[in-house]
């Protein structure tokens, strides 16, 4: 490759290396960049440094949309506050009501594990972020969380909403942490079904509105509505919280797994607050299933 | 690349960058998400087209190094698409600068093409299988608002 030969500023001789020849230098660096990064995660510093450098950029794109939540909150008239406030407190109450049932319900499960000689489920401890408006690659679901490692994320804590199971915190700097959603492609999460507690695997299919349960077979005893809660078998995720509810089974004969797919629980692509679950000293337990529990 | 007309360029240059790096990551209705253009790529041509003694290939590989922190890709993925989109935006832009506007969105979107081939093969190599033809949306898509780049920042500059 020949340097350049003309130029704007029209030097008379050219500096440092050809144009080809740092291309190749960049090229070779690059190279050695994607492999430290993909093989072996060395580059964690490299990693939370440059995404500390490039959080002005998503919190300014991000702005707009705080500044409009905020308006829309000082702008709404008394009289729509007002229904919202009676409608949340009606909400309030009936949750309660579900909530002293749970907990009889609780202390009955731990006493019953107690008689199984298995310890009972440590209740976790949540820190609730909000997700920024910023898109991530397109292809891959992504998010960004305004909450980071000075509240005390660490890479793998498992992200829920209202409804359900969101995802899981992949990196974090200081102030803001990255998460994969469990519709990511990439994104496989060990669920049992509530019903029976058969165990399996939901995997992403770069669709938020669809998983895939591609590992269990024809005569599987599963049906439509059928809900999938976390396994907590894995370890990154708590046991029994909603995961999704099956769809569509489609039980070819001539093939040895059936086609089942799940809608998530969680709404995946409208939530803007998530709780970050953040865990005790205890691992979950893992969960004894009813056949389990009918052998003993 | 240190001479007197680099002072006024720099400022203009970070902001355009800066705007870029924005319209990347802001949301998009998931339909439209697709056709989103390569807004970092098409600014970077644009000034190595412009100045290429002061901006450079080494600055084009810095602004993909942060494009990919930014949208957590792996980490020099975009830096070394940059550098390549970079060192054809410089190769060619004698010709191309003087070519009528249509003659100049074709060349853009075969260095765009080039770009997201080369960003549809890492993904390939390190295991993320993306279809071609939504890289072609973009690509089709950054052609078309080359124009309008180009305008806005030759009017800025002036």
């Amino acid at each position: 490759m020949s340097p350049i030969q003309t130029s704007d500023s029209k030097p008379l001789f050219t500096r440092g290396p050809s144009l080809g020849m740092r291309l190749l230098l960049l090229a070779l660096l690059s190279g050695v960049l994607m492999v430290l990064d993909n093989r072996e995660h060395h580059l964690e510093r490299t990693r939370q440094a440059l995404s500390v450098a490039v959080y002005p950029i998503r919190l300014l794109v991000d702005l707009p949309f705080q500044a409009a939540d905020w308006l829309s909150g000082s702008l709404s008239d008394r009289s729509a506050l007002q229904i919202d406030n009676k409608r949340l407190k009606e909400r309030q109450l009936i949750a309660n009501a579900q909530l002293q049932r749970l907990s009889a319900l609780e202390a009955e499960n731990a006493r019953l594990r107690g008689l199984l000689d298995s310890s009972a489920k440590v209740a976790d401890r949540v820190l609730v972020a909000e997700i920024m408006a910023v898109d991530m690659d397109p292809y891959r679901h992504n998010i960004v969380v305004n909450k980071g490692t000075n509240d005390g994320l660490v890479s793998g804590q498992a992200l829920l909403d209202a409804q359900g199971i969101v995802g899981q915190i992949t990196e974090v700097d200081p102030f803001s942490a990255q998460a994969i959603l469990i519709s990511d492609p990439n994104h496989a999460t060990p669920v049992e079904l509530n019903r029976n507690g058969l165990r399996t695997i939901a995997v992403g299919t770069g669709d938020t509105t669809k998983l895939i349960l591609p590992f269990l077979q024809n005569n599987a005893d599963i049906e439509n509505g059928d809900l999938l809660v976390s396994s907590g078998l894995g370890g990154k995720f708590p046991a029994g919280y909603p995961v999704a509810i099956v769809t569509s089974i489609q039980r070819d004969l001539g093939e040895s797994f059936a086609t089942i797919e799940a809608e998530p629980a969680a709404a995946l692509n409208r939530v803007r607050e998530v709780l970050v679950v953040r865990r005790g000293a205890s691992v979950p337990q893992p969960t004894v299933s009813p056949e389990e529990e009918a052998t003993q | 690349m240190t001479s007197r007309e680099s002072e006024p360029v720099l400022g203009l240059f970070v902001f355009s960058i800066i705007v870029a790096f924005s319209l990347a990551i802001v949301p998009m209705p998931e339909w439209l998400g697709r056709f989103r253009p390569d807004w970092v790529a098409l600014v970077i041509i644009y000034w190595l087209m412009v100045r290429p003694r002061q901006v450079g290939i080494g600055a084009a590989w810095l602004v993909g190094l942060i494009l990919d922190a930014l949208k957590s890709a792996l980490l020099g993925q975009h830096a070394l698409a940059m550098a390549v989109v970079g060192f054809l935006a410089i190769r060619f832009r004698l010709r191309t600068r003087v070519f009528p506007v249509w003659q100049q969105m074709l060349s853009v979107s075969l260095m765009i093409a080039m770009y997201q081939f080369i960003l549809y093969w890492i993904d390939g190599v390190s295991g993320q299988e993306i279809p071609l033809t939504d890289r072609l949306a973009t690509v089709a898509a950054s052609a078309l608002v080359w124009p309008f780049i180009s305008l806005i920042l030759s009017t800025l500059r002036r």
